[in-house]
This record gives structure tokens, sequence and C-alpha cells, in this order.
């Protein structure tokens, strides 16, 4: 698998960390109640099919990125810094 | 019909014309007492042990494709009970009562092989994280033995002591673990199963669950609709997508996790080993091909295929632990889809809609808890009560907290296992 | 049989090698199957179940017969194809799966009791008695089962992993990719050329094809010329590609020198590489399937296209009197090239009715078919059945042909499901199974030798287009055009056992059977049988073998199915796919600064992470660890030690935002800290379990330095950008990995100040640097960065200076320390100084503790957010039941305490219900004179002064200990501020 950095270029996928998925930069606010937080935390969709998700550039720029890919395909529609979301 | 040697040996003398099938094709029927959602290891299971222990007989089995064709068909076989969090001991010592029984129940050789697990650790801390495992092993009355790195030799010769990046210095053996015939599992089930009477629905695929009033009602298949007061899924790799046809959001994302087996071989390793540094864990089949695997490939995935960075990482790893087998070939690599929840334990479990159960969430580590998990579920299903050693399976736990099964201690969050 | 004049094997290179001990000659070129041919030797290896005799059936890799191994002593490897090993001068290959030897095996026996041996017998025997299945049955089925057999030592080779990129991946060399890459390469493309054969040209280096009005391989040869002359192609024989993977990434293996008796100087034996490709052209042909009938598995029986390879390719017939049996025109010309070539062909046989046979100067029988043969270790009659009669012919070699099956591996590595084409009785690729890849000529159906060529062209078009390239004009040298016509024809009627599956041993009996048992998907019918799951993954057979289940099963062939070929598409060695990992080369080493000193003062050096670190200092005399484990304790506790501490992650984090970025990380507060000051900071993951813990130290109003436990740096460092640059983008804040950078010691015990203002450009004191100060020091004229921190729990001091000057710096002040009376510390010391402070690590914050179970609930400011603090109220996480961390030490003479114990109630047995927790960290300190421990029991903090059962099962250690405060030594911190 190859992911193309919008910083780097297309790049292997050993140089990236998976994190999972994008629901994780919704964070819920400090007083949200416990069910907010498990959703944020534990429940998934898990799409079969397009989906956004995180990845880190961990051993390239540093950059966490948003990723649109498809999990049955693998194919990647999209990849954007994580700051300005496609 | 009563599966022996003698009957082998009769058959043969005759022709092997006597053969029936393992199995009928029944046709669905308009209702049943429980249907079982899912056609893999757990799900048959599940179905042998409500007819067997609950004199459920009137239910059936909904496979998608062919029975057996999740990863009860795709993984490491490997069959251990060394757990040490109360919780997952109980349950996986009594997986480990089931199967050293299992043949005699079923009248099928799933080719269970008490050969013995060694894990290898290489540091002082490492150890002592074993001892702890091992002696919760012994208080849970299973078998564990500390070996120090002359111990492991004895055992496993043919590693490298000399030259490792992490050198050996010892082994967990865990003298009742092993491995089994994969494929033979799902078979035997699924025969005792239909013998019992259980319907087995092969390409009956679920197409919607049916709920009234808060309680399930029945299931829409592509074999058309099926009454049933109590639905049970268990569709590892599937969850989430079944699940959500009755409205739930599960604790799940679905990864991939590679498997290797090698070309035949002359018998060379005679135990299960584990390379926990190197992610890395192997043994013989009885046929002489290598079987091992890794970590997973770490993203969601449901393409049922490896990638190439995580092959050559297992593969590096087996040549830093035994380069005994260098010159022995890859024949074949696949990828199974697992459940992975946060804490990497799975579900057994009541939901909020009355008569519906799910059984999932079996991450890396479904096979071995085949029989225990069909029992314990087909005692959920058919009493409403958690079986004893199955209680801690819960689906809320990641909301309250309480319960918390991490046995690797990376955390109960998605993607940490 | 040697054929004159025929074959492009180099006559005037005579070699010799040994086949089971016994001497052959071969020429250049040769493969050991073609030499052994030559020679007349058709028996070359035993099948897998019922050993019965067998000689190749191909001239390829897909061979499932002529499995044999090659070498001696750990060189040895198992498992080579006869039929792509090429012969060297000195080559030693043995017949493997055979005992005494290949000509009289025991275990032939299985053979005759085949009725007993059918599909799946396993399962429905050896289950009584109960514990024979290990003790007996699994013993000897293991010991008959498997091929070759593993030196049992340590891989001598060398094997070597590389990395290519490209722009056009071409992957075979036959007409279509040869044609392919002559149109890309000539157009500019950076092409790679991949052919697994040792000559490119594919199947024309064993046909006699005219292409372009020359023999075809003259003609592949010239564009193997024309492509070699070209910088941007580049050419790899004996390298097949083995995985298709995700986003043009493909594996492939180069056999570098498994031709040769020794590799070339500094040569591996074998490469592995990762190719990254724009495009890939898919050429790899087709492969011929055999015909299942009676005995169809003896030595002398084989494809067609084998013969004409053995005769073209090598120059060797592979008999003196060979029959020709097949379905299709195509099988037609092996008779017409042996008797050019002057060989007897004893009969052509076409199962099709209305084949057209005429003008052959042997005998034809249309509609004629094959039922049997005869010859145990060598063909010696076949049976034809043409017109009801069925007559005996004696023949050595029978040549069959079932058909072409494309080659569509590795179009399915990506869970592509080939297509099912009528016409050709064959499944071609499904377009579009690998992204980026096409596929072109006889793997994709097209199976005349100008219909590669042309589709070859036309794929390197299309792939120039896409990318971007100028596409060239140019014509397509002519070649023949002949149609392919056949009838499908699986499986010959007859009572006897039909192999289709020739190294597992399954035959159609068995396919029947399983159909019978209901075994009647394809997967199923695999699985049940061992159909395809031998070395070619059903190559050779999987396309008759659904077939004929679909036959049984009344289904179509389509509506049947396929199982998936998975990569890769031929076996590779572990060792050449796990290459540079043998030894040490699995992860790389840190080393610290003080290394080559600490080795220089023997010190065992043990694992820390990626790092090494020094586990004791020995001194003459000592003949334990413990001894001086204990001395350097004493070092610190009464003068002073000097430990490296490099391996501690080390982030430095500067901007206006580095402040509440910290706020947000840390369960306390950061931004209150005063420049100059250090404070311990605690670090939950989201869960609200405790990830980490270290100091930071404010160096500036904007800088910070964090360190983080060595285990833990890599992960921190992802997790603070995590927070930055996901949760807090607002905050102006960068964070830079410094561990690699400055080189730490502490310098611990109430004489560290002594040494430190020997090294100190200026004197401190304790109003200048007290407890938690940090600041910028010069040492010893070196710009430095001093922090009073104590992990030990002594007066202590870290000192960092530039790496560059780590070792120096080591080297001083241990000189200074030593005139104290102090000297080195290693691992086994620190740890017993920590464990008497009660100062928690990895140990004791497994992943699995709160800050609620390390007593440290109230270091979870309540005045801020931070990461964790949600999820860590949660009830569950902070019942007071939980396992919460406390001190252990013995009651009575205890001689020891373990880690990994589990502690029980004192007459309770020791059982999972009655388990009250467990022993994490456990040290002798020799400050206090006994064994101390750290561990986490039930409700521990509410039960100070309990005494506690320790039962260890594994190191039969049981014992009572007594639960207190974790803090064993100084617990009110008065030596640390002295």
């Amino acid at each position: 698998m190859r992911l193309t950095c919008p910083m780097c270029g297309a790049r292997d996928r050993r140089e990236f960390y998976y994190q999972g998925d994008a629901v994780a930069c919704a964070r819920p606010a400090r007083d949200a109640d416990i069910p907010a937080w498990d959703d944020y935390l534990h429940l998934r969709d898990n799409p079969a099919g397009v989906r956004r998700e995180l990845w880190h550039h961990e051993a390239g720029c540093g950059s966490w990125l948003v990723v649109e890919r498809d999990t049955t395909t693998h194919e990647v529609h999209s990849v954007a810094l994580v700051e300005a979301p496609a | 019909m009563k599966f022996s040697g003698l009957r082998v040996l009769k058959e043969g003398l005759t022709g092997n014309k006597g053969w029936t099938p393992h199995w009928r094709d029944p046709a669905p029927k308009a209702e049943y007492d429980a249907v079982i959602i899912g056609g893999g290891g757990h799900g048959l299971s599940t179905a042998y042990y409500l007819a067997k222990n609950h004199g459920m007989t009137n239910i059936a089995v909904l496979e998608k494709g062919y029975i057996g064709s999740g990863n009860i068909g795709r993984n490491t076989t490997i069959v251990r009970a060394n757990y040490f969090l109360p919780g997952n001991s109980e349950f996986y010592s009594h997986s480990l009562k089931l199967w050293e029984g299992l043949e005699q129940d079923l009248n099928y050789n799933v080719m269970h092989s008490q050969r013995g697990m060694i894990n290898l650790f290489h540091s002082d801390g490492q150890r002592d994280a074993f001892v702890r495992r091992g002696n919760a092993m012994i208080n849970q009355g299973d078998d564990a033995i500390l070996l120090d790195r002359e111990g492991v030799r004895k055992h496993l010769p043919y590693l490298d002591f000399e030259n490792t990046r992490f050198p050996i210095y010892g082994g967990l053996l865990h003298p009742r673990g092993g491995t089994a015939r994969h494929d033979a599992v799902a078979w035997g089930y699924a025969r005792g199963a239909d013998q019992r009477g259980v319907d087995l629905l092969q390409n009956c695929e679920v197409t919607g669950i049916d709920i009234e009033n808060g309680a399930v009602r029945g299931v829409q298949t592509t074999r058309g609709a099926i009454r049933a007061k109590k639905v049970g899924i268990v569709v590892a790799g599937r969850s989430g997508q079944v699940a959500a046809m009755a409205g739930m959001r599960l604790p799940i994302e679905s990864h991939i996790l590679q498997a290797f087996v090698t070309e035949g071989l002359k018998p060379c390793i005679d135990h299960v080993v584990t390379f926990g540094m190197g992610h890395f864990y192997i043994s013989q089949s009885d046929k002489g091909g290598l079987v091992f695997g890794g970590d997973l490939d770490f993203y969601a995935s449901y393409a049922s295929r490896g990638n190439l960075p995580t092959a050559e990482h297992v593969m590096e790893a087996s040549m830093t632990l035994m380069p005994m087998i260098g010159k022995a070939k890859l024949l074949r690599s696949w990828g199974g889809i697992m459940d992975m929840t946060p804490d990497g334990s799975p579900i057994i479990d009541k939901t909020d809609t009355q008569g519906f159960f799910i059984d999932c969430g079996w991450c890396y580590g479904g096979f071995k808890a085949v029989p225990a998990s069909g029992y314990a579920f087909a005692h959920l299903m058919a009493t409403g009560q958690h079986h004893e050693t199955a209680s801690a399976f819960r689906l809320d736990r990641f909301r309250t907290g309480r319960g918390i099964l991490d046995e690797e201690g990376t955390g109960s969050q998605h993607n940490l296992h | 049989m040697r054929i004159d004049g025929k074959g492009l094997i180099d006559r005037s290179k005579k070699l010799r090698f040994q086949f089971d001990e016994i001497g052959y000659s071969a020429f250049e070129g040769d493969t050991v199957a073609s030499a052994l041919l030559a020679a007349g030797q058709r028996l070359m290896g035993r099948s897998f179940k019922y050993h019965r005799p067998r000689g190749v059936l191909t001239a390829g890799s897909e061979e499932p017969n002529a499995l044999l191994t090659v070498g001696h002593g750990a060189a040895q490897e198992p498992n080579v194809r006869a039929t792509t090993q090429e012969v060297y001068d000195g080559l030693r290959v043995r017949s493997q799966n055979a005992w005494p030897s290949l000509k009289t095996d025991v275990m032939a026996v299985n053979d005759l009791a085949w009725p007993f041996l059918g599909a799946g017998f396993y399962y429905k025997t050896f289950m009584w008695p109960r514990a024979f299945w290990e003790r007996l049955y699994e013993p000897v089925i293991r010991r008959a089962a498997g091929l070759g057999g593993l030196s049992g030592e340590h891989n001598p080779d060398t094997y070597e992993k590389a990395y290519a990129f490209c722009d056009l991946l071409v992957i075979g060399a036959g007409p279509a990719g040869l044609m392919a890459a002559l149109t890309a390469g000539r157009a500019g493309a950076d092409v790679f050329l991949l052919d697994e054969d040792s000559r490119m040209g594919g199947r024309l280096n064993a046909e006699t094809y005219i292409v372009d009005g020359m023999p075809g391989s003259d003609w592949a040869t010239e564009a193997v010329a024309e492509l070699r002359s070209m910088e941007n192609v580049r050419l790899m024989t004996r390298t097949t590609l083995v995985g298709a993977y995700d986003h043009g990434t493909y594996a492939a293996l180069e056999r570098v020198s498994s031709h040769r008796r020794v590799p070339a100087e500094g040569a591996a034996l074998e490469t592995f590489w990762r190719i990254v490709a724009k495009r890939a052209i898919l050429a790899a042909g087709a492969l011929e399937r055999p015909i299942a009938f009676e005995n169809n598995d003896r030595p002398g029986i084989m494809t067609a296209g084998a013969v004409r390879a053995y005769l073209n390719r090598w120059g060797v017939s592979p008999g003196q009197r060979v029959a020709v049996f097949g379905n299709n025109d195509d099988a037609h010309r092996t008779a017409t090239d042996l008797i050019e070539a002057g060989v007897e062909v004893a009969a052509l046989i076409d199962s099709r009715p209305d084949a057209e046979l005429k003008g052959h100067a042997f005998p034809t029988y249309s509609g004629g078919l094959v039922t049997g043969s005869t010859g145990r270790l060598g063909l010696k009659r076949i049976a034809v059945k043409s017109d009801g009669i069925t007559e005996e012919l004696e023949v050595d070699c029978l040549a069959m042909s079932g058909g072409w099956n494309p080659t569509v591996h590795v179009t399915c590595h990506m869970n592509g499901r080939p297509t099912w084409r009528e016409d050709i009785a064959s499944f071609v690729p499904t377009p579009g199974s690998v992204p980026g890849l096409e596929v072109a000529g006889a793997c994709k159906g097209d199976f005349s030798t100008a219909a590669c060529l042309a589709a070859g062209a036309a794929a390197a078009k299309s792939a120039l287009k896409e990318l971007g390239l100028k596409v060239p004009r140019g014509a397509v040298p002519d070649a023949e055009d002949s149609p392919y016509r056949l009838s499908p024809l699986w499986a010959v009627p007859g009572k006897g056992r039909a192999w289709l599956d020739f190294q597992n041993d399954v035959t159609v009996k068995d396919i029947k059977q399983a159909a019978t048992e209901n075994f009647r998907s394809v997967e199923h019918m695999k699985r049940y049988t061992t159909q395809g799951m031998a070395t070619d993954q059903g190559k050779n057979s999987n396309v008759a073998a659904l077939a004929l289940l679909a036959d049984a099963t009344g289904r179509g062939i389509p509506e049947t199915g396929t199982t998936t070929f998975r990569p890769p598409f031929t076996p590779v060695a572990l060792a050449a796919f796990g290459a540079g990992a043998q030894g040490e080369g699995f992860a790389p080493r840190r080393l610290t600064t003080s290394h080559a000193t600490s080795v220089t003062m023997d010190a065992p050096m043990i694992e820390a992470g990626l790092w090494y670190r020094p586990s004791y200092f020995p001194k003459p005399g000592e003949t334990h660890w413990r001894q001086s484990c204990d001395r350097e304790v004493g070092y610190v506790r009464n003068a002073v030690g000097i430990c490296d501490v490099s391996t501690l992650g080390k982030i430095d984090i500067q901007g206006l935002g580095a402040a509440a970025l910290l706020d947000m990380v840390y369960t306390n507060t950061f931004s209150t800290l005063k420049v100059g000051r250090v404070r311990y900071g605690l670090m939950l993951r989201e869960d609200g379990y405790v990830m980490d813990d270290g100091t930071t130290a404010r160096l500036g109003e904007q800088h910070y330095v964090m360190t983080t436990t060595t285990a833990a740096a890599g992960s921190v460092m992802r997790h603070l950008e995590f927070v930055h640059q996901v949760l807090r983008p607002d905050l102006d804040v960068r964070f830079t990995s410094v561990t690699e950078q400055w080189a730490q010691f502490a310098v611990a015990g109430p004489k560290s100040r002594e040494v430190l203002n020997d090294l100190l450009d200026d004197r401190i004191d304790n109003e200048s640097w007290p407890f938690m100060a940090c600041g910028p020091v010069g040492v010893a004229g070196v710009q430095g960065r001093l922090f009073r921190i104590s992990f030990s729990g002594e007066h202590a001091y870290e000192v960092a200076v530039p790496a560059r000057y780590g070792e120096s710096l080591f080297k001083l002040l241990l000189a200074r320390a030593e005139a104290l009376g102090g000297g080195a510390y290693g691992m086994e010391a620190l740890n017993v100084l920590r464990i008497e402070k009660g100062h928690i690590t990895h140990a004791e914050i497994h992943g699995r503790t709160t800050a609620f179970d390390i007593g440290f609930a109230r270091m979870v400011s309540a005045k801020k957010d931070c990461i964790g603090q949600a999820m860590a109220a949660r009830e569950g996480l902070v019942e007071p039941d939980r396992e919460r961390l406390v001190g252990l030490k013995p009651v009575g003479a205890v001689k020891e305490l373990t880690a990994g114990a589990h502690l029980f109630a004192r007459d309770a047995a020791a059982t999972r219900e009655n388990d009250q927790g467990y022993v994490t960290s456990v040290g002798f300190s020799p400050t206090l004179g006994h064994f101390i421990a750290l561990g986490f029991v039930k409700r521990g903090p509410e039960r100070m002064g309990e005494t506690l059962r320790l039962v260890d099962h594994l190191r039969g250690i049981e014992t009572e200990v007594e639960i207190c405060s974790p803090g064993f030594v100084d617990p009110e911190g008065e030596r640390t501020r002295g």
C-alpha cells in the first residue's frame, strides 16, 4: 500500500502509522457524558466501503493526515493534512 | 453414520460406496425456535450445544456462503489456555477441557494435538510478566512450566541462541497447548448439529432483522423470511454490518491478520513456538507445512488479503529466531478479517433487543475459543443467563470501564491490539 | 535421448552432476529434468500420499512431481523443481520422500492400501483410544507426510532484498512480453522486463514457430539484444513475479546464483524485490493441463507442451516411441515436431471425433481415448480406445494435452475472480482485477503467436498513453496465427484411479466422494480432498477438478466457481522473503555514547527496547551479579554513582502554545511551572489508563524539554503530534525528538554535587540548584544542561551534553566518582534504588493501571481538561476493589520474593477465585538488608500491615509478605533535598 502525503509525495505504507476512524478528530467536550465518550472512543460504524480515517506520516514529515479509503479494495480517494480536511 | 476405523475398513473393502452426506441441505422452514446467523466455528458450535445441552433442535444456522468459510478455515490452528486475567482464564480453561474430549464427543477426528506450546521471552521484565501469567494458569488449574535458556534449548535446539537481536532468556511451556485441524472442527460441529436435527442453511444470507416492540421476530434472508423469537449473531468479520441491521453500533473495527504456510517438509518443528518480540508464532501441520503468522496489517480492511510489509516482517522474525527454516519455501499466504475490540477480548452478551444475542469480537484469538464460545453462547441463548465461564464478555464494559480485559496491556482503545 | 541439431543448449560446454549419487552429464543450458530425460532417467520422485513413482509432468515451475533436494549439509534445499534447477558442474541433487531408495520405496505400500486412504479418511478414524493421537497416530502420520527435509542447521547462504521503481513492469518475456517491452522501451519508458526462465522468449524457445521470417527463438534473441541496448530497460531473467499488492507494488524473486556452484563474489543466492510500478503488463502465458485417465501418472506421461519444450529447447526426446493424446489442435504439433526430429510417433489420439488428422505418417485416432497405462517405474504401454475397440500400444512417453489454462494467478492476488470463457474452456483474468495491470497474450486467452505479439504491443501502447508518453508507431512482426480449437475433456471414463492433483494424490474418485459426502462447495471439496493444496497451488489440476465437481453436482463451471490463488505465485524461500534479518539484522541496535566504555568495563549489555544498557559493572572478585549490584547501590546511597540515562526519550517542545499543550497531555499542570524548574508528569491515554510518566523541564517561557520512558519515547512523540495537529491545531507549538542529540548522565548520591563542581564551569550549591531546579550550565567548557532530579531518591542530578561529548563526559564523571568512593551503576542497581524509593516503571504502569491504582489520583487536576480525564472517571476505573499499588516486605526470615508471584490471604488456597493481587517488581535492598517488592493488591492502600501469602508456583516459592507503603527508604524525601 502507498499513500500520497501532501507534503512528501507517494510513500510506502511502512512510513505511516494508522490511527483509525477520523472520528478521533471530533473529541467531545470535557463535560460531555460517558455515552458521548463511549461513542468517540469505542463505537464504530466500521463500514465496508469508503471511510475517513487518520494516518500519521511518522517516518516522514510527521503530518497527521485524513485519508479517504475504501476498506474493501484499499483504493485511496484522497489524502489531506488534518488541519485542512478535504 | 458412526465413523470409526472399522467403518473406513469396511467401506474400503466395498468400493467406498456407502458414504453418506456429512450433513443435509434442507430447505428453510418458515419458523424456528432460534436461528443463528453465521455458520463458522462459533456459530456451528453454538448450534451443536443448543441441541445437545439444551435440547433445542428446531433451530437453524444461516450461512451466507458455505459452512466454515470464515476464520475457522483460515487461522493458524493454535489451541491454548494461557490467559491470565480473571474473566478470560476460566473461559479458555473451559474451552481447552472441551477440546480434550472433542473427537469422542463429535465422533470426528479434529486432530487436536497437545504437542506443547512455548512462549519465548527476552528480558527479565518479560520473564516476570510470563511468570505472572504462568502462575495465573496454575491458579486456574491449567499447566505451565518456566524454562530457562537451557530448558528452551532442550526443547527447541534449532533456535538461534547465539546471534539473535533479542537473545532468548527462557520460555513459558504450556504442555497442554497445541493445534488442531481447523476445517475439521467446523465439519465436526456441523455434522454433530445436523445429526441432532439442526438445519444448516448454506448460501442463505441475512439481509434484514425483524424487530417489533423491542423484541426480535425473525430475519429476512436471500432464501426468504424466517421467523424466530431468538436470534444469535456470530459473524466475525462482518459483525458490524449484521448488527447494523438491528440498529446497533459495536465497539469493533475490522482488521486483517495474515497467515502463511510453507511447502510440506519432513517433521522439524514439534511444538507451537511464539516469539513476542517479533510478533511471530509457528507450528508444523501434520501434513508437513510450517504454519505461521504475525501481527495485524494494521488498518481497517474487509479485503481478506494481506500486505507486503507485514508479510516481510513475519519472515524476518522467522529468520532471526530460527534460521533453520530459511530454506523452507512459502507456499501460500492469506488474510482473515478480525473483529478487533478495543481491549482485545470478545463479546458474548444479550442486547437491548429482546431475544437478540451477540457473540463477536474474537480479535485474532477465536479458534481455540470455538468450543467454549458455542457452549456459553448456547447457554445464554437458551437460558437468558450468562454461563459462569463467560460472564465477563459484556458489551457495555467499555462504557462502564468495569471488567475491561486487556491481556496485552496495550490499552482499551482501537488499534492498540 | 538427445537429438542432434536440436535445442538451445551449448554443446561445447559439457557439465557433470549427480542424481542420487550417480553421475550424469549435461550441457550448459540444461535443467536437471532435461539432462535426466536425455539420459533416459524418467523416474524422479514419489508422490505425497501413495508414494507413487513419478517423472516430470511439465517443463516449468509448476512441476508437481519432480521435486528434489539440492546440496548437502546446512545448505541443503528441499523441494527444488528438477524442471527449473539449471545444471552446473558439480551439482548434486537427491530424490526425496522415498526410503530406502527412489526405486524401492517401502512407503509405496500405501498405494496398495488406497481403498482405505481416500478423501478425508483421517477425519473418520484414529480417535480411539484418546491418548494414542499424540503418542502413536500423529507421529506416524507426520513421519510419512512431508516432502523433502530441512538440514536442521542455520541457513548458511546470503539472501538480499531490493527496492525498484519503474514506469512499466512487464511480467513474462514470451512473444507478448517482449513485444510490450520493445514498444515501451522504444518510446523511452522506464521498463522492467521480468522472466522466471534463464532465457527470455517463453514458448518461442519451446516451439518451432517462424517470427518475422526467422525461427521464433532467434527473433526473441534479437529482441532481447535490442532491449539490452536500451538504457531505460532493465532485463531480469530468473526472476519470478510472486505477488501483486496494493497501489502498484509487486514482489519478485530473483534467483541470482542458484544456477552456479558458488555465487559470484559478493552476490546473493537470491534477491527478494519490491517493485513499485506505475503500470504493469502481465504476459505470463498459459499452462497446459493434463487429462485424467486411469494411471495417468506414470513416469513418461507428461504434457504435450513439455514434450515439445524438451525437444526444441533442450534437444531431448523424452521417449523413443511417443504417443500424443489431446483434445485440441495444438497437441498435433507435438507429433509433427517429433517426426521432424526423427523420433518415432506411435500414435496421435484426439478425443474429438471430428478432429482432422489426415496426411500423417503415423497412426491416428480421432475420437480416441487413452484409457489406461502400465509400467510401474516408467511407462510401458497405453490402452487406446477408439470406435469401441481397445488396443495396447507400446510407448515410453505419452504427451497429453487437455488444453491450456491462461496463467491468471497473479490477477487473483487482490481477490480478483477469473471469468470463465466457454470457447476455450478456461478461466481468463477479469479486467481490473489488479488496478494498473493489463493482461496480454496467452495469459488472456489469445493463444496464437501473432495474437500475442499484437496484444503485447497494444498493451504497451495503452500503458504509454496512461503514462503520458508518446505512443510510437510500428508494425508487429508476422507470425503464425492458427486458431485454437478444442473440445473439453477432463477425465476419461473408467474404473481405476485417474489423477488430478498429482503431488497430493487426489483422484477423480476423491472428487466424486467429496460430492457424495456433501462437500459440494469448491472450497469444501478442496479442503476435504486437499485438491490444489500441493506446491503448485493447483496450477495443473484445479480447473479439471472443479469441472468434475460441477459435473458431479449438476452445476455449471461458472456457478461452481474457483478457489482463490494467493501469493506467492511460486514458492519463495523464507530466507529470501525475510532476508537481512538473520542474526542481528531483525531490528536496529541503538547504542549510547557510553556503550564502548561500558563494554570495556565488562558490563553485560542488555536490551532495553532497541537500546543496549549495562546490567552491572563487575569488579574483580565478584562472582555473582548481586554482589556488583549491592556495591553499586551502595555507591549511590553512600557516595556517588554514575549512570547513563540517555536512552530515555527527550522531546524538545517550543512555542507560544507549549505550556497549554503540556497541560492537555499531562494530568497535572505545567503552565504554572517556573522557568528553571522541573516537574514530574503523568500522562494518560484517552481511555483513562496511564500511558507514560517522566519529568519535564521548563528551560524558557516557551521552551520545555520532556523526558519519556525508554520504551514509550516513540509513542509519546506520536501522541504529542496527535494532540497538537488533530485536537489543538490552535496552539503554536513544535516538537523535536532530541533523544539522540543529548547524552545524559545521572550523578546520584551524597557526593554528587562534589563530582559536578569539579566539572562545571560555575560551581553550584543548594541555593542556586535546589531540588527540581534546571538550566544551562558549562560542563568542562561545553554548553550543557543540568537537572536536579532523582530517580534513586538520593541527592542527585542529571547532566546533559551534546552527544559528541558524551563519551568524554562519562569518563570524566567516572574518574571523579571513583576518586570519591563511588562509580558506575547499571540497570540492576537502578532498579533496586527505584524500588527502595517506591518509584514506578513500566512493570507497574503496564497498560492496565490507572492513576487511581498507582496512588496518583490527586495528580489528575480537576481544574483543567486533559487527555484521559473523562474516561478515567468511569465507574469501573475508580472502584476501591481494584488492585492498587503497594509495597511488600517479607515476614520473618524470607529468602526471596519473586516478581510474577500471586498473592493470597494467609489461609486461602492458591486459586483464581482467591487471588488478591500480584508482585510486579522485586529487589534485594542492601540498604535494608532484605528483599523488597512492589505489587498490586485489591484495596491495597486500605490493607497496610496485613500479611498475605505469596505463591510462585513456577519457581516453587511460597512465603509470607506484609503490605506496606511503596516507599521503603527515606519516604519523607529528605535525602533528595539534602
